[in-house]
Order: structure tokens, then C-alpha cells, then sequence
């Protein structure tokens, strides 16, 4: 019985947010408390000659210093997470990886590799003492050449960025059906491009933060961490410094933001334990801005270079792709992001021969991580540019191009022919995408649009209209579990391994329970982000926390409920089957009246003073259920942008922004149109205004924000949004994730737009973002090739 | 650097004394000396608007600022909001009710540039509301949310202030 799933009920977690008693990481305070600062590379490639930390350790108030020779025997590098790593035995089979290996000392031992990498780390009184300190340290660097563009780092005589990783190629695969080169052959027409998504910062407003307390008397080691994976972190800092993973509790309190490369997990988070467990002292570091935009995990920067065969009606018989992942200088999570845009690059369309070459190369940048989209992003904008230009070469509408090519309603499931990462068959489950897109023209009047685009050209306008659309698999494994407690005031307790970071898990998971249950989601306390409170977690990340967390949810509760009616059953005189639970009322069908709550369930049930019970009856009401989904569930959506473009600045204004999307059952809708608005507002801004840039030294030039453009309120319209339920078939609430879709395709739909704006010019966007400078540059150009042309 | 100089500000109605370095900054002045950590930091170079605060009525970057600049003033942070009773104020309520915060870091300074802003603008067109928090990063909500809250709390506020005029007419 769905009652308060579907429900736009207010979140549990806004009180204290909203009253400023929310528990961030830079909020605790423990006694005695120390306070770290690291100094970092200033070069992007180079020989640390020497360091000289005398000057600072002699200042009052600093407590320790440490440097890469001081570690080198007694800290692991971090290596790859093999839980998000591995690549099964099948897809292996498939796709023929080559990998090497690839790591990064917690602090720079001989040599740095990136701008911002800790070359040392200073332990103070505060943090004012330990900055004082930190610029004592003189640190001598012998250059070497950076290697900054990765098709330069590929090359024979390139130098090294990790010595043992050969030509810098981390990885390589190569996944193939079909005959594409035999379909380029017979096909009317080719189009060949090269199309390039920029490294971005993912930049949660709260930066990261690390507190480590040990006590040396238990030998327990507490970590608060600003992360999204609670586990990982535990599993790393185990890994890294050689202790007993059950020694070590990590916590991830209310954590600000996230969106991937809070799920990397970094040097500070290993060497801040380290450090406590060295002092015996509580020990904190909170990253500055500067910091999270030099040293924390970036993301995206992928070059494809592409080659699709078509006919002349639109037809797409083929796909090549070769396209080059721009790591920085460690590759943590494998083939997760190439992979990624390797097996969703076809999106919602059919293309029979497909070949796809990727090589994930090293480089003297900040190391690459997940953010929100994970490799997708980049597939859609690649894929959904193609489509366009091919619309446009066959002065087509793009939207017969897309209708001509999409997979139908009739053929789902729908067998891509291909593995996903987990090694399942990539079918798609459930959806519409005809429909979809129809709803979506409908929504925004596309003839209507086309209509007006043609009065206010008349009239000097630019205005244009460009459509992506994207199919996700979401909520990937490997598992997520609940375990549900009733304790003496009849609350039942969920403590969950997948921890938020503003997703509203102590809301939505209540609702979910409450409905299993026949309770309210009030009579539910939802406890997350503690390694704690459940052996197992993953955590939150690529659109899974519903998916896989919401089904343990689900199915937790449906345990603890049978054991419920059970005792139920025998503490009213009758059978399970005869028992109803509603809003906490436990009665039997035929006497309404007469009921029991679970605070008397639990009475009975627990350990002590037990009356009797059948031997078959285990005391105590505590469950766990861990879900393992049988793969990925496909999301999908269509997006429609309308800009206006100025010619004379290349300013581009977003007018309206429309979404029709399909993530299965809604839990709670005022939650997904949240997190489908944040998404895009984060897409819209890849679009068009972030990117971080490295000069040819590897030096960083967006430190600030001054340099790195967040979108703001002025830049963001609301967007409309429409709907689809085609439920899941992989999991038992029917969900689909939706926490990353928003992100995908506003970069496609956007740069499609401004084409769709400037249609009398021959303008190819390829590249992101679309900055009024980048933009003004094509104009040009293309007003000089066409003025050259007119005059000939 | 140990150079303490006295500073007396009044936060959220409370006098508050201590001898501190000339360099602390404002926000680290409010979250360690006085425990009040629902200001946030976010950037500390006055872009992101998490730091908000009132000072002397005006909403100011905290970050951007020492400790003993604020020396005299009077300052009202997030946690001066909700009533004594520990209900929410109009906004707060507003926030919660449009889902106008996802993780809830930024929200704070987000509350403390809209408490002025509603003062001097009771009935805000959708285009102000936009320019007035548009010093204010979000991260999370793109937004739209945040907006729709600001419209139900000028709404509430403005019939407040209508029943109150009508009660000092009669």
C-alpha cells in the first residue's frame, strides 16, 4: 500500500539546517584539538630536491611537522578502489583492457605530479599558527617538463608522469559489435568530428574536512569526514596504514554538497588519522577554496574524436569512437568513467555497428574523479552534437533525425547488445522515449517556436531551440543495506550504509518504511553516514542511494513487519494473515477496536523478562536486509533549451529550460524536481560558464572564483518539468535514480540551441563552455568565411 | 602574532568580550569564540555569501572581515532567527515548506541576505528576489526552490503587516 511514497512530504533534516545547528565538519570541536594545514606543490612537474622544515618547527605552538621522506615506509600510497575498479571476468572478455598500475604517495615522496599535491603537512594549535608555519618551509624544485596535453604525453620520448605506467596510458579498451568500417563503406554519407568536454570542479560549497580522534587506551580510531563514502574511506584508511578496519569509525555528519569527487577518496583523509593516532591528539583540517580547487578531485575532460556513417533519410548506421580520458596524474576508479561513456554513448537510439577505442591517460593535473554524470555527460554531448550536425548537413529538423534513429515503446526491454560495467547484459528495462519526446515538443510549443524564431529573425533576434536526450543506467551495485531496530519507545530505527549529502535520505527512507510498515514516517528515525551503525555500506553516489538503499529499506521493513504479525498474531488470539497494521495501530481485522502499538510489541519481544514465545520466535525486533540489484535501472529523459544569442558579444541567454523525464516511482516529488533542478542548474553552468584551466606549465589559472564561474540565481531559470512512469523492473519499489540526470544533457541541449540560433551561420560547437569569448570567436570566423564566400 | 586587542560586540542581543588577535578573522571570531557555527565558510574571498551576517543591520561577507572591525557593532547571525520557543520564523518555515535547501551549507548566509532584504522590499517582483540573492552560491537547489520561498514569505509577511496596520488604525 503506497501512502507516503509518492507524497511531497517536508524533509526531517530542514530544522536544524535552517537554524544553523546542523553538524558540518568544521563544526566539531573536541577537547585538546589540534589544527593541520598543508603546503602543497606550486609545480606541476618536478624533483623535490630538498626541504627545509627547521624555521617552522620552531615556532611556538606547532606540534608536528611531516614530509614524504617521514612516511615512505610507513604509509601505503592509495592505489585504485577496487570495489569501483574491477572489471569482471565477461566485460574483460569483451573489451580487452590493458591496465597499469597507478598510484599516489599521501605526501609527495622525490616528486610532485600536479599543482596542489601535499608535499607537507604542518600540526598546530589552530590554524593560524600552522599557515604561519607552513610558509616557513622552504621547499627546493628541480623542474621537469609538465606534461599537460594528453595526446603530447601518449607520445614515445613524453616524460613520465608515474614512472612505471608506460607512454602515460593508466588504460585501454576496446569495445566493438557489429561492423562499423564495412557500414561506413555503404552508407550515403560520413561525418567525422572531433568533439571535447572541459575539466570541471564539482565544487560543493562546503570544501572538504577531516577530524581524526584516537584513543590509544581502546585503540580506536574516530574519523569525521566530509565524504560520500563512509566505507571507502574506512577500507582506504585500513589499506594505507596497515590497522584493523574495525578499529576505525568513520562518520560523515551533514556533509554540504558532494557530487562525486567527495566519493575520492584523499591523501588528508589518510593522513589526518595518522597524525592523531601519532600525537594522540584530536587532529582537523578544513580545506580553503584555493585548496578544493587546486588539490581536490576534478572531473570529466574527454576528447572524442569521432567517425559516423548515414544516409541520406538520417539513418545512423554507424559509430566510431576513439576518445582519450585526461586523468591528471592518478587514475582511482579504472575504467568507471570511460566505460561509462563507452556503453551510454548510444543514448536512446539504435546504431547497429558501434566501435569504441578509449585510453585513460596520465598528465600533470589534478587527479580525475566521478561527478555527477560520470562519463555520461560527455557521451550525451558527443552523441546529441552528432545528431544536430547530421540534421543540419541533411538540412533535416533535428527532431526527425532523433525520431528516425530512436529506440520504440514496442521494443522494450531493449537489448543494446553490449555489457554494462557490472557485467550484465545492457538491457533497458522500461520506458518511452517517442513519447517522451513528444511530450516534451508539446511542452514547449516546438512549432510554435519555430514560428516565432522566424518573425524575430525578421527582426534581427536570434533565438533557437535545442533538444538532448539521455537514457542512464542508474542505481549500480553492488548492494546496499538497512538494519531496522524497534526500540522501547516503539520507534523503529534504520541505520543505513548509504549516507546523503543533502538528498534527503531521513525523509524519503522513512517514507519508503512507513508504508511497509503501515506506520507514519515520524514513528521512523533514519540513522546514516556512520560506519557505525551497519558492518556494510557503499554510499551515494551514481543515482543509486533509492535504488538500492530504498529497496533494502522496503524489504527490511517487510521482514520486520512479518515478525510483527507474528507476535502480533499471538498476543491477539489469531493468525498473521488476520492482522492489519495502519498508522502504528496493530489489530486484528475483525475487532478494529482493540489494538496493540509496538511499543507492546516490543514488550514481549525483547530479551529480558521474556513471557513466552514460541521457540521458533528469535527475541528482539531487529532485521537486516541487504539488496543486491540484479544490475543497473535505465532512467531517460529529454531536455529542451531556448536561447537567444547575441551576435555582437556571443552573450547567450537561457530563456527557458524544459525537462520531461522518467525515473520510475517517485518517492517523494518535491525531493526529484529538487534534485532535477540542482542537476540542471550544475549542467547549465558546464555549459556555459565553468571550466578549470591549466596553462602550458600545469600551472592552475581558475583559483578563485573569480576565475571559476558558478552560476548564480540570474543565470538559472526554473525549469518545467514533465513527467513519465515507466517503472523499474530491477527492484521491488519500482525506482528509478535520478540524482544525476539533470547534469547530463543541458551542456547538448544548450550548444544545440545556439546553433539552432545562429542557423544561417556555419557554426560547429564542439567544445564547452560556450563562453560569450569562445562563442564571439566562432562568429567571427564563420561571418568572415561567409562574407569571403558571398564576395567570391 | 600575539598581539590581543579587546573587542565587545553584541551578537544575536549578546554583549560578548574577549582579547584576540587583530588578524582574526570575523567568522572564526563568531564560530570558535562564541560557538555559534551556523555561519558558514565557503570560500573565504566574499564570493560564495555562505558568511552572511547582519552587521549593524547590514548584511556583510564575514569572511571579509577581522574581528576587531566589527568592534561596537551589533551582529545577528542565523541562529537569531527562530523564535524563543524554537519555532521557525516566516522564511525558515518557507525554506522547508518550497524544499528551498538540498544539504543546507549555503543556506544560512541565503536566510541572512533575504531577512534585510525582505525588510526594504515586502513585496519583491521574481526578478528582484533573483538579483537580491544573486551574491549568494547554491550548489544544490539551482535555485528555482529558493525563489518560490522568498514569494511565500512576502506574502505571509505582507498580510501580517496588513492585519497589523489594521489593528493600529482601529
Amino acid at each position: 500500500m503506497k501512502k507516503y511514497v509518492g507524497q511531497s512530504i517536508k524533509r526531517k533534516e530542514d530544522y536544524r539546517l535552517v537554524t544553523g545547528t546542523g553538524q558540518f565538519v568544521a563544526d566539531i570541536k573536541l577537547d585538546g584539538m589540534l589544527e593541520a594545514v598543508f603546503v602543497r606543490s606550486p609545480q606541476a612537474h618536478a624533483i623535490i630536491r630538498y626541504i627545509d622544515t627547521l624555521k617552522a618547527k620552531e615556532l611556538p605552538g606547532v606540534h608536528a611537522i611531516l614530509i614524504g621522506d617521514d612516511i615512505k615506509e610507513k604509509i601505503n600510497p592509495i592505489t585504485q578502489f577496487e570495489s569501483h575498479s574491477a572489471v569482471p571476468p565477461n566485460v574483460a572478455k569483451e573489451i580487452n583492457p590493458k591496465i597499469q598500475f597507478n598510484a599516489e604517495s599521501v605526501l609527495a615522496v622525490d616528486k610532485v605530479m600536479y599543482v596542489g599535491q601535499p608535499v607537507a603537512v604542518v600540526v598546530a594549535e589552530n590554524r593560524y599558527i600552522a599557515e604561519d608555519a607552513a610558509d616557513l618551509i622552504k621547499v627546493e624544485y628541480e623542474q621537469l617538463k609538465p606534461i599537460v596535453d594528453p595526446y603530447e604525453a601518449m607520445k614515445e620520448d613524453s616524460p613520465l608522469v608515474q614512472e612505471q605506467v608506460e607512454r602515460n596510458i593508466q588504460m585501454e579498451f576496446h569495445l566493438s559489435i557489429g561492423d562499423a568500417k564495412q557500414a561506413e563503406q555503404q552508407a550515403d554519407r560520413i561525418l567525422k568530428t572531433r568533439v571535447q568536454t572541459p575539466r570541471l570542479s564539482s565544487n560543493p560549497i562546503e570544501t572538504r574536512g577531516v577530524i581524526a580522534d584516537y584513543d590509544n587506551r581502546t585503540d580506536q580510531m574516530h574519523v569525521w569526514s566530509a565524504t560520500q563514502l563512509p566505507f571507502e574511506v574506512r577500507a582506504t584508511i585500513a589499506h594505507c596504514l596497515g590497522w584493523t578496519e574495525q578499529n576505525i569509525r568513520v562518520t560523515a555528519p551533514d556533509v554540504g554538497g558532494g557530487f562525486g569527487p567527495k566519493g575520492g577518496v584523499h591523501p588528508e583523509e589518510i593522513l589526518i588519522p595518522y597524525i592523531s593516532n601519532q600525537l594522540n591528539r584530536p587532529v582537523k583540517w578544513v580545506e580553503d577554496r584555493l585548496e578544493h580547487l587546486t588539490s581536490a578531485r576534478q572531473s570529466r575532460d574527454q576528447v572524442h574524436d569521432v567517425i559516423v556513417a548515414y544516409n541520406s533519410d538520417g539513418t545512423i548506421h554507424s559509430l566510431r569512437d576513439e576518445f582519450v580520458v585526461d586523468s591528471g596524474a592518478v587514475n582511482f576508479f579504472g575504467f568507471t568513467c570511460a566505460y561509462n561513456t563507452a556503453y551510454h554513448l548510444r543514448g536512446a537510439y539504435k546504431i547497429p555497428n558501434y566501435d569504441i577505442k578509449s585510453r585513460i591517460v596520465l598528465t600533470n593535473k589534478t587527479p580525475n574523479v566521478p561527478f555527477r554524470g560520470a562519463g555520461r555527460p560527455e557521451a550525451v554531448f558527443t552523441m546529441d552534437r552528432v545528431i544536430d550536425m547530421i540534421a543540419r548537413k541533411l538540412k533535416l529538423d533535428p527532431v526527425e533525425v532523433m525520431k528516425k534513429n530512436m529506440i520504440q515503446a514496442h521494443e522494450m526491454p531493449y537489448d543494446q547488445g553490449i555489457l554494462v560495467k557490472d557485467g550484465a547484459k545492457l538491457i533497458y528495462d522500461s520506458g518511452d522515449y517517442p513519447a517522451a519526446l513528444n511530450q516534451a515538443l508539446e511542452m514547449v510549443d516546438y512549432e510554435g517556436f519555430r514560428d516565432r524564431q522566424k518573425e524575430l529573425k525578421k527582426a534581427g533576434k536570434n533565438i533557437g531551440i535545442g533538444i538532448s536526450t539521455y537514457v542512464e543506467g542508474t542505481g549500480a551495485g553492488p548492494f546496499e543495506g538497512a538494519l531496522l531496530s524497534v526500540d522501547s519507545s516503539g520507534k523503529v530505527i534504520a541505520h543505513l550504509g548509504a549516507s546523503p549529502q543533502g538528498q534527503g535520505h531521513e525523509t524519503v527512507f522513512a517514507q519508503v518504511g512507513a508504508d511497509a510498515l503501515g506506520l507514519t514516517p515520524d514513528d521512523i528515525v533514519i540513522k546514516v553516514g556512520d560506519t557505525a551503525v551497519l558492518p556494510f555500506g557503499a554510499g551515494t553516489y551514481a543515482s543509486r542511494s533509492a535504488v538500492n538503499a530504498g529497496s533494502a529499506m522496503h524489504e527490511a521493513s517487510l521482514k520486520l513487519r512479518k515478525k510483527v504479525l507474528a507476535i502480533a498474531g499471538i498476543m491477539l488470539g489469531t493468525t498473521p494473515d488476520e492482522i492489519e497494521i495502519e498508522e502504528g495501530k496493530i489489530f486484528s481485522k475483525d475487532d478494529p477496536a482493540h489494538f496493540l502499538t509496538l511499543k507492546d510489541i516490543f514488550k514481549r519481544v525483547r530479551p529480558a523478562a521474556r513471557p513466552p514465545l514460541p521457540p521458533e520466535i528469535e527475541p528482539g525486533l531487529q532485521v537486516t536486509h541487504y539488496f543486491v540489484p540484479p544490475t543497473v535501472t535505465f532512467a531517460s529523459s529529454v531536455h529542451v533549451a531556448e536561447v537567444e544569442v547575441d551576435k555582437e558579444t556571443g552573450f547567450v541567454e537561457l530563456q527557458n529550460y524544459s525537462v520531461v523525464h522518467d525515473c520510475g516511482t517517485v518517492i517523494n516529488p518535491m525531493i526529484v524536481d529538487g534534485q532535477i533542478q540542482g542537476g540542471i542548474a550544475q549542467g547549465i553552468g558546464s555549459a556555459l560558464y565553468e571550466e578549470v584551466v591549466y596553462n602550458e606549465n600545469g600551472q592552475l589559472l581558475t583559483g578563485t572564483y573569480m576565475d571559476y564561474l558558478l552560476p548564480t540565481s540570474m543565470e538559472i531559470p526554473t525549469v518545467k518539468k514533465g513527467h513519465q512512469l515507466h517503472l523499474s523492473t530491477r527492484n521491488p519499489l519500482g525506482v528509478k535514480g535520478v540524482g544525476e540526470g539533470g547534469a547530463i544533457s543541458p551542456p547538448a541541449a544548450i550548444a544545440n540551441a545556439i546553433v539552432d540560433a545562429l542557423s544561417d551561420l556555419e557554426i560547429v560547437i564542439n567544445q564547452l563552455p560556450v563562453s560569450p569569448s569562445r562563442l564571439r570567436g566562432l562568429i567571427k570566423e564563420a561571418e568572415k568565411k561567409q562574407s569571403t564566400i558571398l564576395s567570391k | 602574532m600575539s598581539n590581543k586587542v579587546q573587542v565587545g560586540i553584541s551578537i544575536n542581543g549578546k554583549k560578548v568580550q574577549k582579547q584576540v588577535e587583530s588578524r582574526l578573522l570575523l567568522t572564526d571570531f563568531i564560530r570558535d569564540e562564541c560557538n555559534l557555527t551556523g555561519t558558514h565558510l565557503g570560500c573565504e574571498h566574499g564570493v560564495c555569501g555562505a558568511c552572511t551576517i547582519l552587521l549593524d543591520n547590514e548584511p556583510v561577507r564575514g569572511c571579509l572581515m577581522f574581528a576587531v572591525q566589527a568592534d561596537g557593532c551589533e551582529i545577528q547571525t542565523v541562529e537569531s532567527l527562530n523564535h524563543v520557543d524554537g519555532t521557525l520564523n516566516v522564511l525558515q518555515q518557507s525554506f522547508s515548506d518550497n524544499h528551498a535547501l538540498q544539504c543546507g551549507f549555503c543556506t544560512p548566509g541565503f536566510l541572512m541576505t533575504l531577512t534585510h532584504f525582505l525588510k526594504d522590499n515586502q513585496n519583491p517582483t521574481e526578478n528582484e528576489i533573483r538579483e537580491a540573492i544573486s551574491g549568494n552560491l547554491c550548489r544544490c537547489t539551482g535555485y528555482a526552490n529558493i525563489i518560490k520561498a522568498v514569494q511565500q514569505a512576502s506574502q505571509i509577511l505582507q498580510k501580517e503587516n496588513s492585519n497589523c496596520s489594521v489593528v493600529s488604525a482601529q
